[in-house]
């Protein structure tokens, strides 16, 4: 097959899933539904690498696949089509291998819940549409996609829809996404209101000749690039969970695992990333908008991983975890290392993936308990999801020997980064803060998941798992800790591959000196942009400062942990300063409740019983409606039933028409 | 002579032969007795079913002036006609049957039938004030009988009584318009007298205009001279009610509609406004009317006061399309009420009709058939898209918004919205609420006439929809 009728597959085997899965899952039986949702999405897989490693050998071109018209309004056009350059081709093989390895993995892991045929129609709805975002070829089909991954995100987050918190997680995400969306729908419109489409082939073109066009906005003049730029990055930090708008991702991990390992870690909330760096032309015009993006990447990097060290819920450390990675991506995206971003979010898929479904695996062996404080020793319970975990820990910590190749995926993405922002910081203050801000989230990131690993496999297991399991599940469970079948497991092999090998293999295609080659156009860098090339000549206490950082990290939760077991739990329970801080979450949440929260929901009383229900119901509808009745009852009155009452107001009414009559006729005109 | 004679009376043919088979059934009746009631009801159908044919076969040939203009025949009349001969079909069906069931068949029934469709015949072809008198006349004078044929229930005969006093009146009325308009113009004809009008008076011709607006609004009972309605309908029996609110009507209406475009077109802005408020008045009426009210055939009164002035909302644009619109409008409505009276007939609680909303409380439960019937028609008549009902509306107010009243249409608009209060009401009544006592076995033919009406009114209309509005322009173009 080539390569169009390829992708063409690719994208339309998961919609096909959904739809047998979703209408017909009752019909055809679980297990039916099951196996045909994840078997389509890992044929999609197939034919995804097959189109990725054509394009990684140089032996495809970009192209763009129209299938359909979809809006055609005076000159406002959109397509449906299929857009693959070296960008879409790797989202494509990201979202679907995660994709279906989570088909896979949930078989197990959704053994005994009751609704899998749906929860398999949205896995792979959610697939489908994250297709249609990277295949986009203009702004309608990538804001389709991005509304198409929302929406599944909010069904899946809220999947066990009878538990409060999962719903109300459900809405949080879904209202927290309105507001990016928001800026970037404005970007969108401020995007052809400047340039007259949508199209990204034909947009982008023009950027470099209105890069001085400026534009009044809210009172300012404005650099228009900047301003389009700021807007669609503010869509990006709704959906990449970014800081200010990141309160719904941890709340998001209500829904199932998979979900999380799947929508929540490796693919959605990557889309933000992946739109910044398909936006690029866009962005090497906008400088301010660029400034915008290192900050807020660098501030959330730092963030998180604070708010990451004194979680206890295991999905939370991750999901938090999370948040700083795409932090991460984010300032290099804004520094100008695009590159760098697009690795680490590919390798990130890999080792992030990995660690949310060994979680979920830890989670299953656990009977559903999330709470750290409530595991222990876990490792000699179940030893492949140890081994796998500890793989995920030293992918994300950026375990590797600096200068050598010797290292896990996340070591050449992470330290790509780092390097790339510290290269570009000589000139630049707030690629110096990214540097930073990264170098010690890095640290922090070494602890927290090294905390996560120790708190979780070992030491001993907490009373409460060896007896009686307090929880309401059926006696013929095994009470103690067990390992995940292999259907749960071998998806945790194949990501474990990925998260060792991932970042040698593909680094030098990425960012290294085969770049150019392997991207092919794909991600455009002004002619001053040479953050890339820059990053090879930092000195060498910047490729050891990463790895020695992370070292200490791992010695901060060796020590708290291991060594003085019980130190971290003083640390919490003392509540200082910095671990309140911490394990509040900055009081985000408290905040956001205090002032947007609690005014909405007061201009929404003010609207309702006042607005509403006084003044248009009063006047309104019920006004109206009592009005109408008391008419009624006088008109009825007048139906007296005599005979002569009735002749009387025949003879009135052609006195009055009479009159009428006489007072228009003048002359003939 | 003798030529022109027998040519003249061959496109009379459909009246000739309506007059003659109604006085050959009268004499039938009148030897062989009520036991013949079934048969002349049929023979009426026939008589009717000929009728429609013949005038089908007229169907396009070129207007034809017949006995010195006093009518023609033309594709207005063939409209009118065909409509009004229908529906009186439909009447005697309903009406023969039910007769039968509450013990008053008697054979007068399909023979006054035929003689008002005789009369209401004359009145679509009416070309001069003579003739529309007459037809008129004739037309009432059958009614007046029919509205008391159940002479030994004293509303009925209240009804019958009522009625004839103040369409009396009504005709006094009409005569006195007529014949100050005879004394300004000195014509009879409608032509004749559009072409005196420039040398008239005019506030003598616009006088005795109103005068007989007045006699015709009471006709199709339009505000202020529809206080006759509720109280007719109510006491009438219900099948010939059901035949008031459908061909007489539209007969009326296209009476109106040719009188003052073909005679009276100088007089535009005048009769213009007269219309207007007698068009807001009857939705005033008919809408606020009908909010109070407990009984369904009252209701039905106000609800076809209120489409009478919406209906007249289009003939006031006085625009071809204006008059397109009300026959289309006049058409919809008809059988929406056939049907929705023909939905009172179906059923009974031991002998006693379904009259009032605690009647139909919980038809679903017990009915479900019937309640979804007369949902349909009730959504229809509040006009629900995709309804027929809605497009009605729709042709209405767009006529009327082309004409330039757009405060028109939208007092229209406003009105449609509270007169739907009460249909929904209804359906309301026979969902929602609680009763299922029981009720008698179904009358087939009358349900078979609603679902029939039902299914016209939903999905036959969209094809029939783009049938009758070429056909309704073609009728409405001749008066232009």
């Amino acid at each position: 097959m080539d390569a169009q009728s390829l992708i063409t597959f690719a994208i339309f085997a998961p919609l096909l899933g959904a739809v047998i899965a979703g209408f017909f899952g009752r019909l055809i039986g679980d297990r039916a539904a099951q196996l045909s949702t994840t078997a389509l999405v890992f044929a999609a897989c197939a034919a995804s690498w097959v189109i990725f490693l054509q394009v990684f050998s140089g032996s495809l071109e970009a192209f763009t696949l129209q299938y359909l018209r979809f809006i055609d309004v005076g000159s406002f056009t959109a397509h449906w089509s299929a857009r693959l350059d070296t960008l879409s081709a790797v989202m494509l093989v990201v979202v679907t291998s995660v994709s279906a390895l989570v088909h896979f993995y949930s078989i197990g892991y959704m053994e005994e819940d009751p609704h899998k045929p749906r929860f398999f129609a949205y896995l792979s709805l959610f697939t489908f549409a994250m297709l249609m975002l990277v295949t986009a070829a203009d702004f309608m089909q990538l804001f389709f996609g991005w509304e198409g991954v929302g929406l599944a995100s909010y069904l899946l987050i809220g999947f066990w829809y009878k538990k409060s918190t999962a719903s109300a997680a459900a809405i949080k995400a879904f209202v927290v996404n309105r507001v990016g969306d928001f800026g970037f729908a404005l970007g969108i419109i401020g995007c052809f209101w400047l340039f007259g489409t949508i199209e990204f082939a034909e947009l982008f073109p023009q950027i470099a000749a209105k890069s001085d066009v400026s534009v009044a906005f809210l009172g300012m003049s404005l650099p228009a690039m900047d301003l389009l730029g700021v807007l669609l990055f503010i869509g990006a930090m709704g959906k990449s969970a970014q800081f200010f708008l990141h309160t719904w991702l941890p709340d998001a991990m209500e829904g199932p695992t998979p979900v999380s390992a799947l929508i929540h870690a490796a693919t959605m909330v990557t889309a933000g990333v992946y739109m910044v760096c398909l936006l690029s032309p866009l962005y090497e015009f906008a400088p301010v908008a660029k400034t915008v993006i290192t900050v807020v990447g660098a501030v959330t990097a730092l963030f998180a991983a604070t708010v990451g060290l004194a979680q206890n819920d295991i999905k939370r450390v991750i999901a938090y975890s999370t948040c700083s990675q795409l932090g991460y991506m984010f300032f290099a995206a804004g520094i100008g290392a695009y590159q760098a971003a697009m690795f680490h979010l590919f390798t990130h898929a890999f080792f992030k993936a990995l660690l949310f479904l060994g979680a979920g695996s830890v989670i299953h062996g656990m009977h559903h308990e999330q709470d750290m404080r409530n595991m222990g020793g876990l490792a000699r319970f179940m030893p492949v999801t140890y081994a796998v975990m500890l793989i995920g820990t030293l992918a994300i910590t950026g375990f590797g020997i600096p200068g050598t190749y010797l290292g896990f995926a996340g070591f050449f993405s992470k330290d790509a980064i780092i390097e790339s922002a510290y290269a570009a910081g000589l000139h630049n203050g707030a690629a110096h803060m990214a540097f930073w801000f990264g170098l010690i989230a890095a640290g922090l990131t070494a602890f927290y998941s090294w905390r996560l690993a120790f708190m979780t496999f070992h030491g001993p297991l907490p009373k409460a798992h060896e007896g009686a399991h307090g929880d309401a599940h059926d006696d013929d469970h095994h009470h103690e800790p067990h390992e995940s079948p292999m259907v749960m497991l071998i998806p945790l092999f194949v990501l474990s591959v990925g998260a060792v090998f991932a970042g040698y293999v593909f680094y030098d295609a990425f960012v290294d000196h085969h770049q150019a080659e392997f991207w092919r156009g794909a991600i455009y860098t002004a002619a001053d942009n040479h953050v890339l090339h820059d990053r090879h000549d930092v000195p060498g206490w910047v490729l050891w400062a990463p790895f020695v950082v992370s070292m200490l990290g791992l010695f901060g939760a060796f020590v708290a942990y291991i060594w003085k077991r019980g130190m971290g739990k003083r640390v919490a329970d003392r509540g200082g300063p910095l671990h309140s801080l911490f394990y509040n979450k900055w009081w985000f949440d408290e905040l956001y409740d205090a002032t947007f929260v609690r005014l909405t929901r007061v201009l929404g009383d003010v609207f309702w019983k006042v607005g509403d229900q006084k003044i248009i119901d009063g006047f309104g509808p019920n006004g109206f409606a009592a009005t109408a009745a008391h008419t009624a009852r006088r008109l009825a009155k007048l139906q007296s039933g005599f005979v002569y009452h009735y002749a009387f107001v025949m003879l009135l009414g052609v006195l009055v028409l009479g009159a009428l009559g006489l007072w228009l006729s003048g002359v003939w005109g | 002579m003798m030529d022109v004679l027998v040519q003249q009376l061959f496109f009379a043919g459909a009246e000739v032969w309506l007059a003659v088979m109604a006085m050959v059934l009268l004499v039938v009746g009148a030897f062989v007795g009520n036991r013949a009631t079934a048969a002349i009801s049929y023979a009426s159908v026939l008589v009717l079913a000929a009728a429609v044919a013949f005038i089908i076969g007229l169907n396009g040939h070129p207007r034809v002036s017949l006995f010195g203009g006093a009518i023609s025949t033309d594709a207005l009349a063939n409209f009118g006609r065909i409509m009004v001969f229908v529906t009186a079909a439909l009447a005697i069906v309903l009406g023969d049957r039910w007769m039968k069931r509450v013990g008053l068949q008697k054979f007068e029934y399909p023979v006054l039938m035929l003689l008002a469709a005789l009369g209401m015949s004359v009145m679509v072809s009416a070309n001069s004030l003579i003739s529309l008198y007459l037809g008129i006349e004739m037309q009432s004078l059958a009614l007046y009988v029919l509205a008391a044929f159940s002479r030994d229930n004293p509303k009925s005969s209240e009804a019958g009584l009522k009625y004839f006093v103040l369409g009396a009146l009504s005709s006094g009325l009409l005569l006195y318009g007529i014949s100050l308009i005879y004394g300004f113009t000195g014509q009879v004809g409608f032509a004749e007298i559009a072409n005196a009008l420039p040398t008239s008076s005019k506030v003598g011709v616009v006088f005795g205009l109103v005068f007989m607006l007045a006699g015709l609004a009471f006709k199709v009972s339009a505000a202020p001279f529809h206080m006759w309605t509720p109280d007719v309908y109510e006491g009438a029996p219900t099948p010939v009610v059901a035949f008031f609110s459908s061909a007489p009507k539209l007969a009326a209406m296209i009476l109106t509609a040719r009188v003052l475009t073909e005679g009276f077109a100088l007089a535009t802005p005048e009769w213009q406004q007269v219309l207007i408020v007698i068009a807001v008045l009857s939705m005033i009426f008919g809408s606020f009317g009908g909010l109070v009210q407990g009984n369904i055939k009252r209701l039905l009164a106000y609800s076809s006061i209120a489409n009478m002035g919406f209906a007249l909302v289009g003939l006031a644009a006085g625009t071809a399309a204006g008059v397109q619109s009300v026959l289309i409008y006049m058409v919809i409505y008809m059988l929406t009420s056939l049907g929705l009276f023909a939905g009172l007939l179906v059923t009974a609680r031991q002998g006693r009709p379904l009259e009032s909303f605690e009647d139909f409380a919980g038809l679903a439960k017990v009915r479900p058939g019937l309640a979804l019937v007369m949902t349909l028609l009730l959504f229809s008549a509040a006009g629900i898209p995709p309804l027929a009902g809605f497009w009605g509306k729709f042709f209405v107010f767009k006529a009327a918004l082309d004409a330039g009243l757009v405060w028109l249409a939208v007092i229209g608009v406003v009105l449609s919205v509270i007169a739907a209060f009460y249909y929904l009401k209804l359906i309301k009544v026979m969902w929602f609420d609680e009763g299922d006592r029981p009720v008698d076995g179904i009358a087939w033919d009358a349900g078979l006439v609603a679902l029939a009406m039902a299914l016209f009114v939903g999905p036959i209309s969209w094809f029939v929809l783009p049938v009758l509005e070429p056909w309704a322009l073609r009728a409405a173009a001749i008066l232009f």
